[in-house]
């Protein structure tokens, strides 16, 4: 049975990790490889390294951190932060990505999802969308795609632009409701649902985990098909395995044993 | 020496990296004469069937095929594993290998597609790629046409329809999923590929 996916979202600034984990048993908690190890052998499912400032540095994201991260992780890799042209998707492949999550950029250039896809396979291309709830007459499902970390409105109907993505080429949507990121008080299952509904391509919910609970509501009523946090341990749990364990016991398919 | 056939479809760096990790002597080549002259075959391959396409215009559909006739080891693994079936619903003008009978069609309408995530694995016993993995191992896919359940099918996997995960006859194997993304259940199957005779 295909089963839901638990990612590991590591937010990255200069290289280093700057949200989510106090790893014990780590040589040092800020290094991208050592979280991601750490991840996949608690049982993450797929792990996105996300350069969080990048865009708005203009900076390229940061492809040696990239190499040594993918080294040795056998699980799924996506990276996402300033990746804006073909070329920046092109070198993040070659430094070991199997993903790409593309943001602003694919909200300026609709066509780079078809570059990247015709070159990569859609398989490789997610579309990440943040979206928050707004009271916008031109925002006719009432939630507004935002861009450049989430810090500028980008005037386009969230539901609308991930069915356009889909229609593009991209294989996953990266759905982050704005609304409830870092506040632990549950995924946006609403959104989530619509937007899971609007599109036959997987889509991963993020924003807003605080608890086991708010997993199996975003798999059940939020129809997500995966589940991204970043401090995915601050829920007085262990680790990923002690999350996938709950969910089996609420007979939500999960990969378990790992 | 184990030659990664590069036909210009895609990422093959993770399907390197894992054979490094693994400690075997690997090159990615798209020059049939690499192809020929190496003890194993490894056809990777994600995106469109019509990718394929590029091993005839390659010269390199010959070299695999010849090296699979002459009894090495050929391992295709997503697109290479649908291209040893006789081709894909993806690009009817294409012609796989027919080493293994039927066509990759795409799945029914009530799954959503494309096929993305950890999936298990019903194993049929004998097979030599899976030796000492465990029937309902998890393993990674992303496709979006799935083949059909042969005789060789070593391995079944169930998303709307059953469709074959695994396929394996005499020295040729074919993986639907990603084994260099599946963990410890990918790497010991690579591992078992590693370890067969040249």
């Amino acid at each position: 049975m295909l089963t839901k996916r638990i990612i590991a979202c590591l937010d990255m600034d200069g290289g280093r990790v700057v949200k989510g984990v106090q790893f014990v048993n780590l040589r040092d908690a800020g290094d991208p490889a050592e979280c991601a190890a750490a991840h996949a052998r608690d049982g993450a499912d797929e792990i996105v390294l996300l350069d969080i400032t990048a865009t708005s540095d203009k900076r390229k994201t940061m492809l040696d951190v990239v190499s040594r991260t993918a080294r040795s992780l056998f699980v799924p890799i996506t990276v996402g932060g300033g990746i804006r042209e073909l070329s920046d998707a092109a070198d993040v492949f070659e430094a070991g990505a199997d993903k790409i999550a593309i943001n602003s950029a694919a909200v300026k250039d609709p066509s780079l999802i078809e570059k990247i896809a015709a070159r990569f396979g859609s398989q490789a291309v997610v579309v990440a969308i943040d979206a928050r709830r707004v009271n916008n007459s031109s925002i006719k499902d009432g939630c507004e795609v935002f861009v450049a970390g989430g810090r500028t409105p980008a005037g386009r109907d969230a539901i609308q632009w991930a069915r356009e993505a889909a229609a593009r080429g991209a294989g996953e949507i990266l759905l982050t409701s704005m609304d409830r990121d870092g506040t632990k008080s549950g995924f946006d299952c609403e959104l989530t649902q619509r937007v899971a509904d609007a599109v036959s391509i997987p889509v991963i919910a993020s924003g807003g985990a605080g608890t086991p609970q708010h997993f199996i509501d975003v798999f059940r009523a939020g129809h997500a098909d995966a589940a991204l946090a970043a401090s995915i341990f601050h829920f007085g749990l262990e680790n990923i395995g002690q999350l996938k364990l709950q969910l089996r016991a609420a007979n939500v398919p999960v990969r378990w044993p790992c | 020496m184990i030659a990664i056939v590069d036909y210009g479809a895609g990422n093959l760096k993770s399907v390197e990296k894992a054979f490094d990790y693994l400690g075997a002597n690997v090159v990615v080549t798209s020059e049939p004469e690499k192809v020929a002259a190496a003890g194993k075959i490894v056809l990777p391959g994600v995106g469109h069937f019509s990718a394929l396409g590029a091993l005839v215009n390659m010269g390199l559909r010959e070299a695999v095929l010849h090296g699979a006739r002459a009894g090495k080891p050929l391992l295709g693994i997503c697109l290479g594993m649908q291209w040893l079936f006789e081709g894909s619903d993806e690009a009817p003008e294409l012609v796989g290998a027919g080493i293994f009978a039927g066509r990759c069609r795409p799945f029914p309408s009530s799954v959503k597609s494309p096929h993305v995530g950890w999936n298990s694995l019903t194993i049929r016993g004998g097979s030599r790629l899976l030796r000492n993995v465990a029937s309902e191992s998890f393993v990674y896919f992303t496709h979006s046409f799935q083949a059909p359940m042969v005789s060789g099918t070593a391995a079944a996997t169930e998303y709307g329809v059953p469709f074959s995960a695994v396929v394996e006859k005499e020295n040729i194997f074919g993986v639907q999923f990603h084994p260099e993304k599946s963990w410890n259940v990918g790497l010991l199957m690579l591992r078992n590929f590693c370890e067969l005779d040249s």
